[in-house]
């Protein structure tokens, strides 16, 4: 009996499950499905089955070299990353294991430094950005994505690390444990998940940037947020074409961001979970 | 001793975070600062310099200001009413043993994957659009007026476009919070004969209290600076319809260069992105520290 | 320090290894169809330069204004060649911010351009900047939908023709609209329409003293004018169509006019996007007989910013982009309709051009009608036909756009919209130092 209703509830549960994610999917699956129309087509009315025509993909790489943005997007949202944990890492590691009254209030003043609009900063930093030759380098961009995203890294690992027991390291001393097998054997194995997940989240929102990526860079370090934007609205007929650039600006991510989804829900918890 | 070799210790290493957060935060806030008090216009330069508090008062009698602020807190509100109220609903249907969890999982997260101008966009010219827009060709199927979103219900829109992208976030933060719940106690409630709504309230809610602080805080931060989605959809109007405080500060900016006024604007927006803040702390900033 | 160190000495060698090779051009340009085409082109420019390399920024018109400009008050030197309107060239020639075109080469041939281009483009006689293409406004038209309506489109029609036509050949049944027309607001958008159309009612931004003039009965005329007929005989939507979406549906034959620019001619006569490439007839914009028509001239063109240390080798590839050679060049590869328009006369002259482009006489016969000087019926103290050559007028053009742009959507009445802009518009000019 108890079985019956178990069974009916996971049918139901499962359509109800999946029209809800199927809604919520639908303008990305939309959006590659009009990457293969051609553009009288993707105009012509709502069609699910396009033509698969690479027409759009094949005018796309015609008009910007796709590689080059692709890997200035995977050097950027990487390279702040790693950039970002160096930094944040030892921070979270103090903060966690040796908190003190202000830890909070630190921790809120990290979040507080990303209130200021970037459109409001936009013209000194330009300006600070020109003085240091720093226009259009992958190394400015680089710290500049760090310090954006430094708080919500250091926010993450913190609450990570703090969920690591901190008797396991008492008692591995009392063992007579040394400090580098310590820090080899007992705590790396408990921080590496945590720092993983902390890692894709901040690769998703570094990729993401479409501010500072686009104003700060002309060809050399342009990523795919300025792709896309040579893409948004020229004159003529453009949706196919939009969509394919859009799925190629995505898809890397997306792609990735499904193959580690595990590791990613994990960690993107801010110590939401005790 | 040891405890004060731990503590210098830990000073040691917060110190490049904290160093480096502290002048990425100081030095723009002071150029913006000093901006707020110069008239500072490169492509009118006759006029420039010190003014005093004139820029905040042009910023504030903009007839667009009201609005901006008015927009950015409804934007605000809005959004985290439908992520946190959608994400509890979508968690607790994603904890339900389904067929294909995992796939259904990856739909649902998706759109966290999504650049803002592309998902703007997206949703712009396939979804919303009067004349080409998924919305359209099925209002036709029912034989409807198709409706211009970005017209006759432009914040409407913009929430919407907003939303989809940090449902995800707030739905995996809930989710994991969900599945954290311990299976005793809620078969003991079950055993208790409480009701599923009852449950729900006294024991998945509170439960999830400190995860939903979690979303509020750090949405409401991104929230605050929604500007690439009207940007790219009804670049603020019709009329201020969709104007907000980064969006006004925007067209001061980029579009005038009336750098003195967007720096006047930009310190509004932190005073404030503070006060509201200082609000969500006061409302569920309690529920951190348990 | 070392890390300072070596970045350092790997920049240098990496600079001197590129000095070593060529020269690099980096050219911003808007994403637009003639400019693309000129991207694939340029290897007939490196064949022949082989010492300049050319690095293409193609951005969407907004962000590429937005980034232009903010690099160029900022000095910032990312770009040898600026791709820029005519709104932008008299304001940044003012400032110095342009070199003037003085090296263009014996064989380019510079009083071969368009005199009421060039005269958007110059400042005291000297060129700042080099027309790529050029545009004016003017009427497409279905001529079956014209003539099942029972009506003649004449080559020089009135407001009052056309708002009857339009009247008349709505069909909302066949989900036929007698007129598209822009209604998405910005100063580029909605303003370019409605202010080149404000000209052929008598109306002006300014006076002569720089007094904002909405408060006067030609804006109320044509606002209302326009809200109106939009009413009638406009798709639903238009408050948020600009010149895509108007393309869009009148290639699909929702549109019995469209007015708007001349280079969209090349897009619904051609029959592999337009289903109606057949049956397009082309009239010049209309007027209400005051003496002046409701079109506009905008050429984007090619500019030097002062900062460049390349100035040569990007005046050089500017004469390159807009030289006759060019459009021979493109005639050659993609045929004479494709060659970018509105910017010499002798490519109108030419009788392949005219034969490949049957609107080629209407587009010069309508970039002749604007005078960017004298842009409507009273006097101004400004330049430009569809737009206000002030820095302020990106901003207020754009916050009047909105306001109108709501109007047509009917969340604002034409006089509270017209209120609401003479407001913004005297704040601004206040805060310019225009007016006290």
């Amino acid at each position: 009996m108890a079985r019956k209703v178990t069974t009916r509830h996971k049918v139901v549960a499962t359509v109800a499950a999946w029209a809800v994610a199927l809604i919520i999917f639908f303008p990305i699956l939309y959006t590659i499905i009009t990457s293969f129309k051609s553009e009288t087509e993707a105009i012509a009315g709502f069609k699910l089955i396009p033509s698969f025509t690479t027409e759009s993909y094949r005018e796309v790489q015609g008009q910007y070299n796709y590689f080059k943005p692709f890997m200035n997007s995977v050097i950027l949202s990487v390279g702040s990353t790693l950039l970002a944990l160096l930094i944040a890492v030892p921070a979270a590691w103090a903060m966690a294991f040796s908190p003190t009254k202000r830890t909070k209030d630190v921790l809120m003043w990290m979040l507080s430094t990303k209130m200021m609009p970037a459109v409001a900063v936009l013209f000194p930093m330009y300006i600070i950005f020109r003085d240091l030759g720093l226009l259009d380098s992958r190394i400015g961009l680089t710290v500049m994505l760090t310090m954006i995203n430094l708080p919500i890294v250091v926010w993450m690992l913190y609450t990570y690390f703090r969920e690591i027991p901190g008797e396991i390291l008492e008692a591995a001393r009392m063992d007579g444990a040394s400090l580098w097998n310590e820090i080899v054997y007992v705590l790396t194995p408990m921080a590496v998940p945590g720092i993983a997940s902390t890692m894709l989240l901040n690769i998703i929102l570094a990729w993401n940037e479409a501010f500072w990526t686009i104003r700060l860079t002309t060809t050399e370090a342009a990523p795919l947020t300025a792709f896309i934007s040579s893409f948004s609205s020229p004159q003529g007929l453009f949706w196919a074409k939009l969509s394919a650039a859009s799925t190629l600006a995505i898809a890397p991510i997306l792609i990735m961001g499904w193959f580690s989804q595990k590791q990613l829900v994990r960690g993107l918890t801010f110590g939401a979970v005790k | 001793m040891a405890t004060r070799q731990t503590q210098t210790l830990a000073r040691f290493m917060m110190a490049p975070s904290v160093v480096l957060l502290f002048i990425w935060m100081i030095v723009p806030l002071a150029i913006t600062l000093w901006l707020s008090f110069q008239q500072y216009n490169p492509l009118n330069p006759i006029r420039d310099g010190f003014v005093g508090f004139a820029n905040y008062a042009l910023f504030y009698s903009n007839p667009a200001f009201f609005f901006a602020i008015l927009n950015t807190l409804i934007i605000v509100g809005a959004v985290l009413l439908i992520t946190i109220v959608g994400g509890i609903l979508l968690a607790i249907l994603l904890d339900q043993p389904i067929f294909g969890q995992g796939i259904v999982r990856i739909l649902v997260i998706s759109p966290f994957f999504v650049m803002p101008p592309v998902a703007a966009l997206v949703w712009k010219n396939m979804i919303l659009h009067p004349g080409y827009g998924v919305t359209a060709d099925l209002a036709r199927f029912l034989g409807l007026q198709p409706v211009d979103w970005f017209a006759q219900y432009p914040l409407f829109s913009i929430i919407m476009i907003v939303a989809w992208q940090w449902l995800p976030f707030a739905t995996l933060i809930l989710l994991t919070s969900l599945q954290s719940l311990d299976g005793e106690q809620k078969e003991a409630a079950e055993m208790d004969g409480a009701s599923a709504l009852a449950r729900f309230w006294y024991l998945t809610l509170p439960h999830m209290s400190r995860a939903i602080t979690v979303v509020i805080l750090i949405q409401t931060i991104f929230l605050l600076a929604v500007y690439a989605e009207i940007l790219v959809t009804t670049n603020g109007g019709p009329g201020y319809a969709s104007t907000n405080l980064p969006f006004l500060v925007y067209q001061k900016a980029s579009l005038e260069f009336k750098i003195g006024q967007a720096s006047a604007g930009g310190i509004i927006a932190v005073i404030l992105a503070n006060i509201v803040a200082f609000f969500a702390m006061r409302a569920v900033g309690k529920n951190l520290d348990k | 320090m070392t890390f300072k160190t070596l970045i350092l000495s790997a920049c240098s060698t990496l600079a001197m290894a590129l000095a070593a090779q060529a020269e690099t051009l980096t050219i911003a340009t808007v994403n637009n169809g003639d400019m693309i085409r000129m991207q694939k082109l340029t290897d007939d420019f490196t064949a022949k330069n082989p010492d300049i390399q050319l690095n293409w920024v193609t951005l969407e018109e907004n962000v590429l204004r937005e980034r232009v400009t903010t690099d160029i008050a900022t000095k910032g030197g990312q770009y040898d060649v600026m791709t820029i309107g005519t709104y932008e060239v008299p304001i940044w020639a003012k400032q110095n911010w342009l070199l003037p075109l003085d090296n263009l080469g014996a064989d380019y041939d510079a009083a071969d351009i368009i005199p009421a281009i060039a005269g958007g483009l110059s400042v005291d006689g000297k060129l700042y900047a080099a027309p790529f293409y050029g545009e004016s406004s003017f009427i497409m038209y279905r001529t079956d939908l014209m003539e099942k309506a029972g009506l003649k489109m004449p080559d020089a029609p009135t407001w009052e023709f056309v708002a009857d036509a339009a009247r008349k050949m709505t069909d909302r049944a066949a989900d036929i609209n007698g007129i598209c027309l822009r209604g998405k607001a910005g100063w580029g958008e909605n303003m370019a329409f409605l202010t080149a159309t404000a000209n052929s009612f008598g109306a002006r931004w300014f006076d002569e003293k720089w007094a904002p003039q909405f408060d006067q009965p030609e804006w109320k005329t044509t606002l209302q004018f326009y809200v109106d007929l939009m009413k009638d005989a406009g798709p639903s939507g238009a408050s948020s169509n600009g010149f895509n979406e108007n393309l869009a549906l009148f290639q699909q034959g929702k549109c019995g006019m469209w007015i708007d620019a001349t280079v969209a001619a090349s897009f619904v006569s051609n029959p592999k996007d337009s289903t109606v490439a057949d049956k397009v007839g082309y009239a010049l914009a209309p007027d209400t007989g005051l003496g002046k028509r409701g079109n506009w001239l905008w050429a984007w063109s090619l500019g030097v910013p002062a900062g460049t240390q390349k100035a040569e080798a990007a005046q050089k590839f500017i004469a390159w982009a807009t030289g006759k050679g060019y459009a021979e060049l493109v005639a050659s590869k993609e045929g004479w309709a494709n060659v970018p328009p509105g910017t010499r006369s002798s490519l109108y002259a030419n009788p392949e051009y005219q034969k490949a482009a049957p609107f080629a006489k209407m587009t010069l016969d309508s970039i002749n009608a604007a005078d960017p000087t004298k842009p409507t019926v009273k006097p101004v103290p400004y330049t430009g036909v569809q737009f206000v050559a002030i820095p302020e007028f990106q901003g207020l053009g754009t916050t009047v756009g909105q306001l109108f742009s709501a109007a047509l959507a009917g969340q604002m009445s034409v006089d509270e919209a017209l209120k609401q802009a003479q407001d913004a518009a005297t704040a601004t000019m206040k805060e310019g130092g225009y007016i006290q």
